[in-house]
């Protein structure tokens, strides 16, 4: 059984500057999305104890992809399919889910489709669910643990107030949330070498009947105003007179 | 107005989302599945219940709850499905959303009704900005972020019945695990404390406690302090994947200030940052920047206070 892992491209949130309360993108570096990271070690670990053939990684974006897919390669992905087109950069939910699963369907032998719990950037939650709908298999989410038995899998799903232990038949698709493991952090010579690994490239407009139809409308998307008085304290005492002063403590 | 179906395993959950449910307009039906408790409970606030009891339903198998959301949406004539954007909730819209084709926002912190549109408030780009949108077509599915509602107090509540007939579940709870109970309620703080990976060790904690106790806050952590260290439980943590808190005092030690995490912070009255790194981002949104070794000033802070 081969395992897919659904990992999404972001700009690096970090670098991302403010401007008139619009977030400015200009040069700010394309990474993949940090629980996606965990959703691949899960991947890569279940092959490592012998419980999946191959680990593919399934990437929809536009073309700095080719490039971006390096990280996930190097950090023990088997393979890549990716799935390049302009608009698919930051398109919405409903789009991507259609385009992923229209990949899963090319890839071969998939027991396991793993997806972060959130992206880093919409965490919005919606694509890993829409693709197992699509597809109609068993969903788990906020995955702490997977295991595979035979054509099972065993997971433990991480709820607010109580963990709940699942067990479904596979094909299924499982969400991860970042403690389920500590992603690793590939080096140089496995990111040079990455280049060198199989990679399937397919152009959004291979694929049939994709319902582009935006659901959803973009009003405005605006960093928060903030005044802050960011005055710097030298010692301990100062910090301790000042929010005396403002009747904090 | 389209009529609106509300579901949430959790009561005071649904009761917030019922709530708003009101500021939508039209009327609300509440599902509510096996859980007669929650039918009274909702019924007293005031709420018009339908009460599903059909023990082949598990809770734990999205798929088959979508299924159920969508045959009970059409049988009450809802358009619009509101659920919590708790993480059952959360997996479940989308798997509701693409059964029905319709679109969905999750983590709706606000919502205003604008003619007929019914305009969303959701953080993105990590907490960065907030976006407002809204669904196009009749078929919404909007999951409401915890405690952005007050919850829903009526009257004239009332339970009626539902039957939904669906093949069993295929996927078998092996075990449920209760997490060990945190009062902790870091979002209804007046301050907080909040710790970040700057601590050095779990044995640090307790003098992060005693200023706690003296200030009378709460203590709250980044992230990677509960989940990849375990030194707190995840009712701990505050940002994007934990809690929104407003509290008018954060004295915040040892966080590098990543945008997941200040999205949770950013409402506090005051700021307090304390860190090594004096051109950490945290500095960038706080009222008072001290440039030290948290262990230091914790000290120091737990003499002065006495
Ligand atoms: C989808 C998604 C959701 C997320 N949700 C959340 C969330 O809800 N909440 C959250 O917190 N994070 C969240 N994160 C993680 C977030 O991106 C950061 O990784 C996290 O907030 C970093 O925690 P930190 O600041 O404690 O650690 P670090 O980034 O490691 O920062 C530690 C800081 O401590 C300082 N320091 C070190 N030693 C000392 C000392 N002795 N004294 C004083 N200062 C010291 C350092 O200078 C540094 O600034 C999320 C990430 C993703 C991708
Ligand atoms: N463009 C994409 N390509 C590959 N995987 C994606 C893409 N967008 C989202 N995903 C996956 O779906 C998960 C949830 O995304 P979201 O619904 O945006 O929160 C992410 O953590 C990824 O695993």
């Amino acid at each position: 059984m081969n395992v897919v892992v659904a990992m999404k491209q972001i700009p690096d949130l970090q670098q991302i500057r403010i401007k008139n309360r619009q977030p400015v993108f200009d040069d700010v570096p394309l990474t993949f999305g940090s629980i996606d990271k965990n959703a691949l070690e899960a991947g890569v670990n279940l092959k490592e104890n012998g419980l999946a053939d191959k680990v593919i990684v399934l990437s929809a974006g536009n073309e700095d992809l080719e490039d971006t897919i390096k990280e996930a390669l190097a950090a023990g992905a088997d393979e890549a399919f990716l799935i390049l087109g302009d608009d698919l950069n930051g398109a919405e939910s409903s789009v991507i889910a259609q385009v992923l699963t229209a990949g899963i369907k090319q890839i071969e032998d998939v027991g396991l489709i793993l997806f972060g719990e959130g992206s880093g950037d919409n965490y919005s939650g919606q694509v890993g669910s829409r693709v197992a709908e699509i597809l109609g298999w068993p969903q788990v989410g906020y995955a702490g643990a997977v295991k595979v038995e035979g054509n099972k899998a065993v997971v433990t799903r991480v709820l607010e107030d109580a963990e709940e232990v699942v067990e479904v038949s596979l094909p299924a698709v499982i969400t991860v949330v970042s403690g389920i493991n500590e992603a690793r952090i590939p080096s140089v010579t496995q990111i040079l070498k990455a280049g060198k690994k199989p990679k399937e490239i397919v152009e959004e407009d291979e694929l049939d009947e994709i319902n582009k139809d935006a659901l959803i409308t973009t009003v405005s998307n605006l960093a928060p105003e903030s005044d802050r008085k960011r005055v710097v304290v030298k010692s301990t005492a100062e910090l301790v007179d000042k929010l005396k002063s403002e009747n904090m403590i | 107005m389209a009529g609106i179906l509300v579901f949430s395993d959790r009561t005071n959950l649904a009761l917030e989302i019922l709530t708003a449910a009101g500021v939508i307009g039209g009327t609300a039906k509440v599902l509510v599945i096996n859980n007669d408790e929650q039918a009274q409970a909702l019924s007293d606030a005031g709420a018009d219940v339908y009460k599903l009891s059909n023990d082949d339903i598990s809770l734990a198998d999205v798929g088959q709850v979508a299924e159920v959301l969508k045959e009970a949406a059409e049988k009450l004539n809802a358009d619009i499905i509101l659920l919590s954007s708790n993480r059952r909730g959360k997996e479940l819209a989308g798997r509701l959303a693409q059964k029905i084709g319709a679109g969905c926002l999750t983590d709706v912190s606000a919502i205003n009704v604008n003619g007929d549109k019914i305009e969303c408030q959701r953080n993105a780009l990590g907490g960065a900005t907030v976006a407002t949108q809204y669904i196009n077509g009749d078929k919404k599915v909007i999951a409401v972020s915890p405690r952005s509602f007050a919850p829903f107090a009526g009257s004239g509540g009332s339970i009626n019945e539902i039957d939904i007939t669906i093949p069993a579940s295929t996927v078998k709870v092996l075990e449920v695990k209760p997490k060990a109970a945190d009062t902790v309620d870091i979002a209804a703080a007046e301050k907080l404390v909040i710790v970040g990976q700057g601590l050095n060790s779990k044995d640090d904690i307790p003098m992060i406690e005693e200023l706690a106790a003296k200030i009378g806050a709460e203590v709250a952590c980044s992230k990677p302090v509960a989940t990849d260290k375990k030194w707190f439980s995840e009712e701990h943590v505050v940002g994007l994947s934990g809690k929104i808190c407003k509290p008018e005092l954060a004295i915040i030690l040892g966080v590098s200030g990543q945008v997941q995490f200040t999205v949770g912070i950013r409402d506090a009255k005051v700021i307090a940052a304390v860190n090594t790194d004096e051109n950490a981002t945290i500095n960038t949104m706080a009222d008072y920047v001290l440039t030290a070794d948290l262990h230091e000033v914790v000290k120091e802070m737990n003499e002065i206070l006495g």
